[in-house]
């Protein structure tokens, strides 16, 4: 069992962190929720509704979630702004012209709007990662779920990958985010939520798990990002 | 002796001669592509079939793999053709028999490269995909088979132009196709003709690439635009 009584509710327009050691399950939680994952007991709801990846009408949950994944994932065949359309088009059959504007908003809001016809080889990891976004975004989603972002990117454009969550926080977009980068998961999140293990360590306000961790795994943990001086 | 006469070419002005020898390309040509259209149809399907996890598809699948492998082509044909014919009792035409061994052979092969295609393709993409909220037949329709095709054409137009010159295997079996045709020729003028060997055989040559030449160019143009 990969992951064991965890129970996490989430409030509309509350951003929670999701953090703890490599192969705890805290990737496995966001998968569950969308259903990529299947679940062997338990229940995932959303908006009341049961969310059960087996079923036929997952396609419109998932069209309500928002995922981003480590590895971008974009379409390779398809340019910039066909990657952002294509489920507005093709899920929610609305018109293309009113799509293609509503992408190149948000693909200017990304900083990528004179990108928009490249294909995604041409671009650089930190703005395939702000397409991804983008078209997460495009299916109007109630919830991001974000898997590890930047996991995959160079260091120098982790900041610009991370500027545009940080944005979408402060429009109060309801967010679930794993991540690594621990100065980030303090300035952006209402709740930090620690995994070990496939349970919920601890959770609490971000400044209190930081500051003052409850428990010894979380405590452990948080030192590992920390270095001793040598002089 | 003229020039045209040392290579060989004189025959190809004699009577009709040069439509002969088209009208043989032709149903070389006819051969290979309703064998092709039925292959490209048939191996979509068989490599669908391919990527399926039960066991019996896969011993299926396995052994009609091996035996399009194993097998010359020519036995293939005899089989067919002779063997049809004497153990089932079939009425089977050449050409027809022909059609049936090619299709049987590119199904095959082309259905291993369907399936190589399909799963060269990320799990991630699949997952991507169903993230977004598409369902499986969206998915396949805009991320998967796109993608797919794409890795396709290298491999597949080497198939179609390997099956265009194996046609030249059914004159074993009594079609007249172009080389039987140029056999033909070159036998008829003999004596008058003598180097008609060269001159028939060359332009023969010249006839496969130029049949072969436009798919392997058009395949070329694919890829680069698809890498570009």
């Amino acid at each position: 069992m990969v992951l064991d009584d965890i129970s996490l509710a989430v409030k509309p327009g509350e951003v929670v962190v999701v953090s703890g050691p490599s192969g705890c399950g805290k990737s496995t939680v966001l998968r569950c929720i969308n259903g990529l994952e299947q679940i062997q007991g338990g229940r995932i709801l959303l908006d009341g509704a049961v969310v059960d990846g087996a079923s036929k009408d997952i396609a419109a949950v998932r069209a309500k979630l928002g995922m981003v994944f480590q590895s971008y994932e974009l379409f390779p065949h398809l340019t910039v702004i066909e990657n952002v359309t294509l489920a507005p088009t093709v899920v929610l059959r609305r018109p293309k012209g009113e799509v293609e504007s509503e992408a190149l908003e948000l693909l200017d809001r990304v900083g990528l709007k004179d990108r928009a016809g490249d294909y995604p080889r041409q671009l650089s990891g930190g703005q395939k990662q702000r397409v991804a976004i983008a078209r997460a975004l495009a299916m109007k989603p109630e919830i991001m779920l974000l898997d590890e972002i930047t996991a995959a990117l160079d260091p120098e454009m982790v900041h610009e990958v991370l500027d545009v969550i940080l944005d979408l926080a402060r429009e109060g977009k309801t967010m679930i985010i794993v991540t690594h980068e621990m100065g980030f998961a303090r300035a952006v999140a209402d709740r930090m939520v620690f995994v070990d293990g496939g349970a919920i360590v601890e959770e609490g306000p971000p400044d209190e798990f930081f500051d003052n961790p409850k428990t010894e795994r979380a405590r452990k943990f948080l030192h590992t990002f920390e270095y001793e001086s040598v002089r | 002796m003229d020039l045209l006469g040392l290579l060989g070419l004189d025959v190809l002005f004699k009577g009709a001669n040069a439509l002969r020898l088209l009208g043989g390309l032709w149903v070389a040509v006819r051969i290979s592509l309703i064998s092709v259209a039925a292959s490209i149809v048939g191996g979509m399907l068989f490599g669908i079939f391919m990527t399926w996890k039960n066991p019996v598809a896969r011993v299926v699948s396995r052994i009609y793999l091996e035996i399009v492998r194993i097998m010359p082509q020519l036995v293939l044909l005899f089989i067919v053709f002779f063997g049809g014919t004497r153990a089932l009792g079939l009425n089977i035409d050449a050409e027809l028999s022909a059609i049936i061994v090619f299709s049987f052979w590119g199904i095959g092969e082309m259905g291993d490269l369907v399936r190589g295609a399909l799963e060269s393709i990320p799990v991630h993409q699949y997952e991507a995909a169903e993230a977004l909220g598409l369902d499986r037949a969206q998915m396949y329709r805009h991320v998967v088979i796109p993608q797919a095709v794409r890795r396709l054409i290298p491999m597949s137009i080497n198939l179609v132009t390997r099956m265009i010159k194996t046609t030249s295997l059914v004159m074993m079996i009594g079609v007249v196709e172009v080389l039987k045709v140029g056999q033909q020729i070159i036998e008829a003028n003999r004596m008058t003709s003598p180097n008609a060997v060269f001159g028939i055989y060359g332009t023969i040559f010249l006839l496969y690439f130029l049949a072969c030449w436009p798919i392997s160019k058009l395949g070329e143009r694919l890829e680069r635009k698809w890498a570009s």
